[in-house]
């Protein structure tokens, strides 16, 4: 089964609403949450993989009634709790904050420019080879689950399982979410475009030749039959 | 916006409810802790408030239609490319360009999250990151255009890119007709943030 967060193709949504380039936040605590949120994640403490899970796996209630920056949040104290980086009781309150033994890595002000120009790349060498090469059919897996973890992340699209496509691109070798996520490490593997066509993905596409096109990791991949 | 809490479980509804309260509590926590420079928060506030935006993509694109040995290095390597204008960084490390042509419309969405190429646009304005536009952009793309204002040619087909990986899209849109004698700059100022997610076409001069 999907969560919440894995929404394409969903029906009943409205008009999406266009914006001026210039208007950056919605509201003046947004930037403060995207900054707390990035300088918490430069504690090391959790992954980019660990962060998307952890948003969602909010509450089905909580993650279709928080705005954007909300979940954010919500997903930054589960994770601050669950790498013990604070406590439920400094977050209630209760008791006066501890020092934390990881100070020493705190981002400091000179350091951001730098921090936010490294990045965090992701492709790495793998000792799993590519099986498939341009123009190959293939279809993805069934279920749009983690393979590993009942209810674990994963990247496969719940409109894209078991969809027919043929591969587009080879991007290499990337961290695969569905092990990174969840700290059984980085399992890199084979990270290809795929294209689906329309009329493979919905009952009533616009247009017979429109394609929507997922990168999908190899084992999210079967030969078609 | 406040919310009625029902779920009492949840570590955040150990925080106020109110977001721009929870923000402050969290901040306050960490900073005693030892955990955060709000000085920090400022630097990275600024940095997608003022340093880094579309401008950068807008560059790269112009740069594109001005100049074919670009271009066709962009096509080839754009992470490499766009590295070498300073424009690597967080969220933006494995890069691919895609043209828009005559036969073929591209249009990038996140259907899962919200990834987006920072460096070259900047944080993803509220429509990318809306219930509205990751539900309906891969099902019907040309009725999410429309509500852009953009309709294409029946020929042309769309092709949307869902960032399920981390992968980042940048759309090089086309070069608009007549504008042939001007230069990079000028043409910069043609290319908007949407022509280059694909929501929208460069700017007819």
């Amino acid at each position: 089964m999907s969560r919440l967060h894995d929404m394409g193709g969903r029906f009943g949504d409205g008009p999406v609403q266009p914006e001026p380039e210039n208007v950056r936040f919605h509201a003046d605590w947004h930037p403060r949450a995207l900054a707390l949120t990035l300088a918490a994640g430069s504690l090391g403490q959790w992954n980019l993989d660990a962060s998307r899970h952890a948003r969602e796996r909010l509450a089905p209630t909580d993650y279709a009634t928080f705005s954007y920056y909300e979940k954010w949040l919500g997903g930054l104290v589960t994770l601050l709790l669950e790498t013990g980086v604070v406590t439920e009781a400094e977050l209630a309150g209760t008791v006066d904050p501890a020092p934390s033994p990881l100070a020493g890595r705190k981002l400091q002000a000179q350091q951001v420019a730098e921090v936010l120009a490294k990045g965090g790349p992701v492709d790495r060498p793998s000792d799993v080879a590519p099986i498939f090469a341009l123009g190959d059919v293939v279809v993805a897996r069934k279920f749009a689950e983690n393979a590993r973890v009942s209810g674990g992340h994963t990247r496969l699209p719940a409109y894209a399982a078991g969809a027919r496509g043929r591969i587009l691109r080879l991007h290499g070798s990337h961290i695969l979410p569905d092990s990174n996520a969840h700290d059984l490490g980085e399992a890199a593997e084979p990270l290809y475009a795929v294209a689906f066509p329309a009329s493979e993905l919905w009952a009533h596409p616009e247009h017979p030749d429109d394609e929507v096109v997922l990168d999908m990791w190899q084992s999210y991949l079967g030969v078609a039959q | 916006m406040p919310h009625d809490h029902d779920h009492h479980d949840d570590p955040h509804a150990l925080l106020p409810p109110e977001p721009a309260l929870r923000v402050k509590a969290l901040e306050t926590l960490l900073t005693q802790k030892g955990l955060i420079d709000p000085a920090a928060l400022d630097e990275i506030i600024d940095t997608y408030e003022n340093k880094i935006g579309p401008r950068n993509g807008a560059r790269v694109v112009a740069r594109a239609w001005c100049d074919p040995d670009f271009r066709a290095a962009l096509l080839e390597n754009a992470t490499a490319v766009v590295s070498d204008l300073g424009f690597y960084g967080r969220q933006g490390e494995h890069m691919v360009a895609v043209e828009n042509t005559d036969a073929v419309h591209n249009m990038v969405v996140c259907t899962l999250c919200s990834c987006y190429p920072w460096p070259l646009l900047g944080i993803p304005p509220g429509w990318y990151k809306s219930d509205a536009y990751r539900a309906r952009a891969v099902r019907e793309p040309r009725k999410v255009l429309a509500d852009f204002g953009v309709v294409l040619p029946e020929n042309t087909a769309v092709r949307v890119w869902d960032s399920t990986a981390e992968m980042r899209y940048l759309v090089i849109p086309m070069r608009p007709a007549g504008t042939e004698g001007m230069g990079e700059d000028a043409l910069m100022e043609l290319v908007s943030r949407d022509s280059m997610i694909g929501t929208g076409l460069a700017v007819q001069p």
